[in-house]
């Protein structure tokens, strides 16, 4: 057998390497357009295999349709004006958000196995473009899970707020939320390194990350103790700011500038602590 | 001239050294086969050299950069095929090739054209649209030799190229491996278990065991060393590096290399 020759000009050393970006400037955008070309594999992934976006709706749906159904009947949870419906959707997506972005890690040591991961690193990409072209990854599938709840919230009569400045805000935190819990989970990963170990620790931050927070209960009627868990859980941000983007009549109890803020700020320190961590997970 | 030199380089994990002062000299437009049994330090060697490992002492150069100081440089002057198969399964042999592409910062305007030309040489021209996980193992690790080819690197690493590879599957492999090195210069820098494919592809190899350089040379040298006249490398192999007899790694790299196998199943 021969390689095949047609067209092929594949040139060798006479050509050298690509002159590197000098300005900072020009730093900035490379920066960028790496972190969008790792979230590109993604996007490309799902639109070769889009089931999985499917399977993962259904727990949601079950939330919403089961334990908001029967929660707004029994009126066991104060919720100021809102119904329960409409109080615990902005929670589901969140839910949803940290459900998909927890579990992140394991997709790492998966392609770690698999020595993609290798090759990723043996490329001239910066490490931390690597991290957050990965955070907003998982931003990716967590946008396609809101598109579906938002339906499923539409169905059940939930008191949508379709003003456009308010779908914006709710993408924004949509994607910061992913990028803060799929790091977190990235980190793990680079941490643990095997999958079994990885699957154990998901398990066991997954559950109190929810119910540590204002999703499905505000944060008035937890124990003091939980109450001070609740305030430093990012998750109770994201929350916040969703409900007074998503819901008509609903008010956040922080501005949402600063649940915006907040956010930012802890999904940029993970984001530097993952491009840190993350050659660590070839070693 | 000298493209890659290794200066005492050394690794340690807790207490074992997989890599004892590794001191070597690669000549540019050369094919160098790093030999041993599993276990000797190859990979570890490799993954120093290619800047994701940091090496506990000692220094290396690869294309003139230092490989701590000046990873960013090496990384763009390398190209890199582990030894797990490391193509995405979930994407097309054009995509797998093109985020390369992209990363590697090839013009957009070539990208494409890049791309189809490195399929074409590596004779998946036909495949290039279909997913990875259709594909044969040995059409895997051509696809990924195209991929480390992209940005025209000038030293390539192949970390045992034909592991679990049927034997057309191997020889294919080697086909275009010599056909790279034939049209372009590349220097490659390989390393193996198998010392048919050190004999057919290396001008110069060094056998690693337990961490260190027992012997270094051209295969024929070697054979020359161990008495010449009818000597294989094996028995070279068997000379140098055949003491152990609890040579066969440790359970993760044993699981490891299965996994591989039987992926190019």
């Amino acid at each position: 057998m021969r390689p095949q020759e047609r067209g092929a000009r594949l040139a060798g050393l006479a050509e050298l390497p690509v002159a590197r970006p000098t300005n900072p400037l020009a730093g900035v955008a490379s920066y960028i357009n790496k972190t969008m070309v790792i979230a590109e594999v993604e996007a490309r992934k799902l639109r070769h295999d889009p089931t999985e976006l499917l399977t993962r709706a259904v727990q949601p749906a079950l939330w919403l349709l089961v334990f908001g159904q029967v929660f707004t009947r029994t009126r066991a949870i104060p919720t100021g004006n809102l119904s329960y419906l409409d109080f615990m959707a902005p929670g589901i997506l969140a839910q949803s958000v940290l459900f998909i972005a927890i579990f992140y890690g394991i997709a790492i040591i998966w392609e770690r196995d698999l020595g993609i991961v290798h090759k990723f690193l043996a490329s001239p990409t910066p490490r931390s473009a690597l991290v957050l072209g990965k955070a907003l990854s998982a931003g990716i599938r967590a946008l396609s899970q809101a598109l579906i709840i938002y339906a499923l919230a539409l169905l059940m009569g939930v008191k949508l707020n379709w003003n456009p400045l308010n779908l914006i805000g709710v993408i924004l935190l949509v994607l910061l939320g992913s990028a803060f819990f799929s790091t977190f989970s990235l980190i793990i990963a680079c941490l643990v390194k095997t999958r079994e170990r990885f699957m154990g620790i998901g398990q066991v931050l997954t559950m109190p990350l929810f119910f540590a927070s204002n999703a499905i209960y505000p944060i008035s009627l937890m124990p003091t103790w939980l109450q001070v868990i609740a305030h430093i859980n990012p998750l109770t941000y994201e929350v916040d700011g969703l409900r007074a983007l998503m819901v008509m009549g609903a008010t956040s109890t922080y501005p949402v500038g600063l649940d915006i803020a907040i956010l930012v700020v802890a999904a940029a320190i993970l984001v530097f602590i993952g491009g840190k961590l993350y050659p660590n997970v070839v070693v | 001239m000298a493209i890659l030199e290794t200066d005492a380089l050394t690794r340690r994990f807790d207490t074992l050294t997989a890599v004892d002062s590794l001191s070597i000299t690669v000549n540019a437009g050369e094919v160098f086969g790093l030999l041993g049994p599993n276990g000797a330090g190859k990979t570890t060697a490799i993954k120093m050299l290619t800047t994701l490992l940091p090496p506990t002492s000692g220094h290396a150069r690869v294309a003139g950069f230092d490989i701590v100081r000046q990873a960013t440089d090496v990384r763009r002057s390398i190209g890199y095929v582990p030894q797990m198969l490391s193509a995405d399964g979930t994407l097309t042999g054009y995509e797998n090739l093109l985020i390369f592409a992209k990363l590697y910062d090839i013009p957009r305007r070539e990208q494409e054209q890049r791309v189809r030309d490195a399929l074409a040489f590596m004779g998946l021209a036909d495949a290039a649209d279909k997913l990875v996980r259709t594909y044969s193992g040995g059409m895997i690790r051509r696809l990924e030799i195209a991929q480390s080819m992209l940005h025209r690197p000038r030293v390539l690493f192949l970390d045992e190229p034909t592991i679990g590879l049927d034997p057309i599957g191997r020889m294919t492999v080697w086909e275009h491996v010599r056909q790279l090195f034939k049209d372009y210069g590349t220097t490659v820098f390989l390393t193996t278990h198998l010392m048919e494919e050190a004999d057919s592809l290396c001008d110069r190899v060094a056998i690693m065991h337990h961490g260190r350089v027992v012997a270094l040379g051209s295969p024929a040298e070697l054979k020359q060393s161990i008495g010449g006249n009818g000597a294989t490398l094996d028995d070279v192999f068997i000379h140098y590096a055949g003491d152990s007899l609890d040579s066969g790694g440790t359970y993760r790299e044993t699981s490891r290399t299965r996994r591989t196998a039987r992926r190019l199943g």
